[in-house]
C-alpha cells in the first residue's frame, strides 16, 4: 500500500513538473519520461502528421482520414466507391503497422429488398472493403465482417437522403 | 389439448432453461408488457354471406365469459370478408336448439345462414363441450351437428374450432382461425431499442413473447407441428440460427459459424431445417439433417441465394438469388441439382411463401422504390399483384391458403396486413406501440 502511494505521488510529482515545464524546448526533453508515465502529457506534444496512418493519434484528429470511419454505397451496390478508398487504404495502413489491431467490418442496407436478401448485401459491402483492406497489407486475423442487413438503420425516413446514410459498411476497432 | 396450451410455467422453464436466470427474466418479463394486435378490416366482400351466430346457452357454474364462443366466431367469420355475422342486438331471438329456431323471421331478415349451441362442462369437469348446429334457413336443412370438446383453459380456442368448422361446411375450404402466428416486434430507439419474437392467436389475442433480445431478431419459421420455431438472433454480435419449443421455452443453438446464419426453413416432415450459410465466402443453400446432424450444401454460386422454402411435397427447395442481376425466385430439387428460375414477371421476386397446393407462390415484388406482395402460379406461369405498397414484404399464406398475412408501412412504423388469396379483402393487425413485422403463419394445429 505505501508503496503504491508513493509511486502514485511520484508520478503525481512528475506530472506537475511536466506542466509546469511545458514550454516548446523542454518537450524533447521528456517526451520518453511522459509517455511511460502518463497520456496526459500527449497533450504537450506536437500534433499528428494527419497523413500518417500508423499513428493511433489520428483516430481523434479530424484532419485525417483514420478519424473517418463509414463508407457509403450506392443502391444493391457492394463496390466501394473512389471517394472512400482513401478512408479504407488509411484503415489497411494503419492495421499493416499494428498488428494487434483488430477490426469488425458492420455492413448494412438501406431498408429496400427483404431482410435476408439484404443480410447478404451486408456482407457484401463489408466483404469489398475487407478486400481491399486485405490487398494494402492488413492480415487476415485483422478482419471480420458481420452483416446487420437492414436490420441496424441510423435514419429511419423512407427516402433517398435517409436510405443513401444507411447503405454503409462501418469500421469498428475491437482493438487498437 | 394441451399441445396448443401457450402459457409458460416457472418450473418447466428452470427445468430447461438452466443457463441463466437473467435469460429466463428476459424470456417472461415481455409476456405482461405484451401488447395485442388490433384487427380492422380495410377493404371488405361486398357478396359476404349474411349469417347468424346465435349467442351458445352457458349451462356451466358461473359467469358466463365475455366475449362469449359466438362472439369470437362471429368475428373469425367477418374477417374472412367471406361472412357477414348478424349483430346480436338486430337478433329476434336466442335459440340454443334447432327445435326452437323460428326459420320464418330469420328468413325475413335475408340470414341465409343459422348457428345455434350451447356449452357445458365435460363429465369429468376438466373440460368444455361446445354443442352446435348449422342449419340453412332458407331450406331448414341442418349442415353440421358437433361436439367440440376442450380443456378448462382453451374455451377461445374451442370458439375457433366452431370457426373452422362453419367456414369448411360453407366453403369447402378448411378454416385456419385456430391457429396461431409469429411475428416479430420492435420497440424503443437507439440504446433503449428491443426486439420480441412474438406468437399470438390468429386474431392477434394471448400474444406471448417467445424470446426477447436488445439486438435484432428475424426470419421466424414454424416447425410443422407448430412446436417449435427457428429464428435469428444476433444475441451474440453476428447471426446465429435458434430453434425454440414455444410452449416450454427450451432452445437448441443451430448454427453460429463464420457469416451468415440466416433464413431458417423447416421441412414438411421436420426432419430437416434449410438455412442460409456464407461459411464459404457468400450466402448459399444448406440442408441440416436434424436426425443426424450432417450438412449438405444445395447451392454453389457466387451470387446470394437465401430465403430457402420447401414445396409441400419437400422434393423441391424455393430461394431467391440474385445470380441473374436482380433478386428472383429460383428452385432446385431438395436432394440437389440444377436450379432453376420460376418467377418470370416483375423487376424483382423475393422471399417465397408456397400455399398448401404447392402451386401458388408468394413473394414480394419489387419495381423501382414500391414493394407489393403478389402470387405467381408455377400452372399459368402468371403473376398477380394483391396489395397496394409501397413497402409490402414477408408474405405468409395461411394454412389453408386462403389468405396471405405480410408485413407493410404505416408512415414510420411497421404493422402487419392480411389479405384474401384473390386480393379482394384486406385486413390491418396494429400493435398498440412500436413496429411489429415479419410474421410467420402457423400450420394447423392438431
Amino acid at each position: 500500500m505505501n508503496t503504491a502511494l508513493r509511486l502514485a505521488m511520484a508520478v503525481f510529482f512528475a506530472m506537475a513538473i511536466a506542466a509546469c515545464s511545458s514550454k516548446p524546448k523542454t518537450v524533447d526533453e521528456t517526451v520518453t519520461v511522459d509517455e511511460t508515465v502518463t497520456d496526459d502529457v500527449v497533450v504537450v506534444d506536437a500534433a499528428p502528421d494527419p497523413h500518417d496512418y500508423t499513428d493511433a493519434r489520428n483516430f481523434d484528429n479530424p484532419s485525417s482520414l483514420l478519424s473517418k470511419r463509414v463508407v457509403y454505397f450506392d443502391f444493391d451496390k457492394s463496390s466501394v466507391k473512389p471517394e472512400y478508398r482513401g478512408i479504407v487504404s488509411a484503415h489497411a495502413a494503419y492495421l499493416a503497422a499494428n498488428p494487434s489491431g483488430r477490426v469488425t467490418l458492420e455492413g448494412h442496407t438501406d431498408e429496400r429488398g427483404t431482410r435476408e436478401y439484404n443480410l447478404g448485401l451486408g456482407e457484401r459491402r463489408g466483404n469489398s472493403v475487407m478486400g481491399l483492406m486485405s490487398a494494402q497489407g492488413a492480415r487476415g486475423n485483422q478482419l471480420v465482417v458481420v452483416s446487420y442487413g437492414e436490420e441496424r438503420p441510423v435514419c429511419r425516413v423512407s427516402d433517398e437522403a435517409c436510405w443513401a446514410e444507411n447503405r454503409r459498411v462501418e469500421i469498428v476497432y475491437t482493438a487498437r | 389439448m394441451n399441445a396448443r396450451s401457450i402459457s409458460i410455467s416457472f418450473t418447466t422453464v428452470t427445468k430447461n432453461v438452466k443457463k441463466s436466470l437473467i435469460l429466463l427474466l428476459v424470456l417472461l418479463f415481455p409476456l405482461l408488457a405484451q401488447a395485442q394486435l388490433e384487427i380492422e378490416i380495410i377493404s371488405g366482400n361486398a357478396s359476404a354471406l349474411p349469417i347468424a351466430i346465435v349467442p351458445f346457452a352457458w349451462e356451466e357454474a358461473g359467469p358466463a365469459p365475455n366475449p362469449g364462443v359466438a362472439e369470437i366466431v362471429s368475428n373469425d367469420l367477418y374477417r374472412s370478408g367471406l361472412f357477414d355475422p348478424m349483430d346480436v342486438a338486430d337478433m329476434p331471438d336466442r335459440p340454443s336448439d334447432e327445435e326452437s329456431i323460428r326459420f320464418g323471421t330469420w328468413r325475413l331478415l335475408k340470414v341465409d345462414y343459422i348457428a345455434v349451441g350451447r356449452v357445458r362442462a365435460t363429465a369429468d369437469g376438466q373440460g368444455h363441450e361446445l354443442i352446435y348446429q348449422l342449419l340453412d334457413v332458407h331450406t331448414g336443412d341442418r349442415l353440421l351437428s358437433q361436439i367440440t370438446t376442450v380443456g378448462e383453459g382453451d374455451l377461445r380456442f374451442g370458439a375457433h374450432r366452431v370457426a373452422d368448422a362453419i367456414y369448411e361446411a360453407l366453403t369447402g375450404v378448411p378454416g385456419a382461425f385456430s391457429t396461431r402466428i409469429a411475428y416479430i416486434t420492435s420497440t424503443g430507439l437507439g440504446s433503449d431499442q428491443r426486439y420480441e419474437l412474438v406468437v399470438a392467436d390468429a386474431d392477434g389475442f394471448s400474444p406471448q413473447s417467445v424470446v426477447g433480445s436488445p439486438e435484432p431478431l428475424l426470419s421466424p419459421a414454424w416447425s410443422p407441428d407448430g412446436r417449435k420455431l427457428a429464428y435469428v438472433s444476433f444475441e451474440k454480435g453476428n447471426s446465429a440460427i435458434y430453434s425454440q419449443d414455444v410452449s416450454t421455452g427450451a432452445r437448441d443453438l443451430v448454427s453460429s459459424g463464420r457469416g451468415i446464419n440466416g433464413a431458417p426453413a423447416f421441412s414438411p416432415d421436420g426432419t430437416k431445417l434449410a438455412m442460409t450459410l456464407s461459411r464459404s465466402g457468400n450466402p448459399e443453400i444448406w440442408i441440416r439433417d436434424l436426425v443426424n446432424g450432417g450438412e449438405t450444401q444445395l447451392t454453389n454460386h457466387w451470387a446470394i441465394d437465401t430465403e430457402a422454402v420447401w414445396s409441400p411435397d419437400g422434393r423441391t427447395i424455393y430461394f431467391t438469388s440474385d445470380r441473374g442481376g436482380k433478386p428472383q425466385i429460383y428452385s432446385v430439387p431438395s436432394t440437389g441439382g440444377n436450379a432453376q428460375r420460376v418467377t418470370l414477371s416483375g423487376d424483382n421476386n423475393a422471399r417465397a411463401s408456397v400455399a398448401p397446393d404447392g402451386k401458388r407462390i408468394a413473394v414480394a415484388q419489387g419495381r423501382g422504390n414500391e414493394y407489393r406482395i403478389a402470387v405467381w402460379d408455377t400452372e399459368t406461369q402468371r403473376s398477380t399483384i394483391l396489395t397496394p405498397g409501397k413497402l409490402d414484404e414477408s408474405p405468409s399464406f395461411a394454412p389453408n391458403g386462403s389468405m396471405v398475412l405480410y408485413a407493410t408501412r404505416e408512415g414510420t412504423r411497421g404493422v402487419l396486413s392480411a389479405v384474401s388469396a384473390d386480393g379482394n379483402v384486406r385486413q390491418r393487425l396494429i400493435l398498440s406501440e412500436g413496429d411489429v413485422r415479419e410474421p410467420a403463419w402457423s400450420p394447423v394445429i392438431r
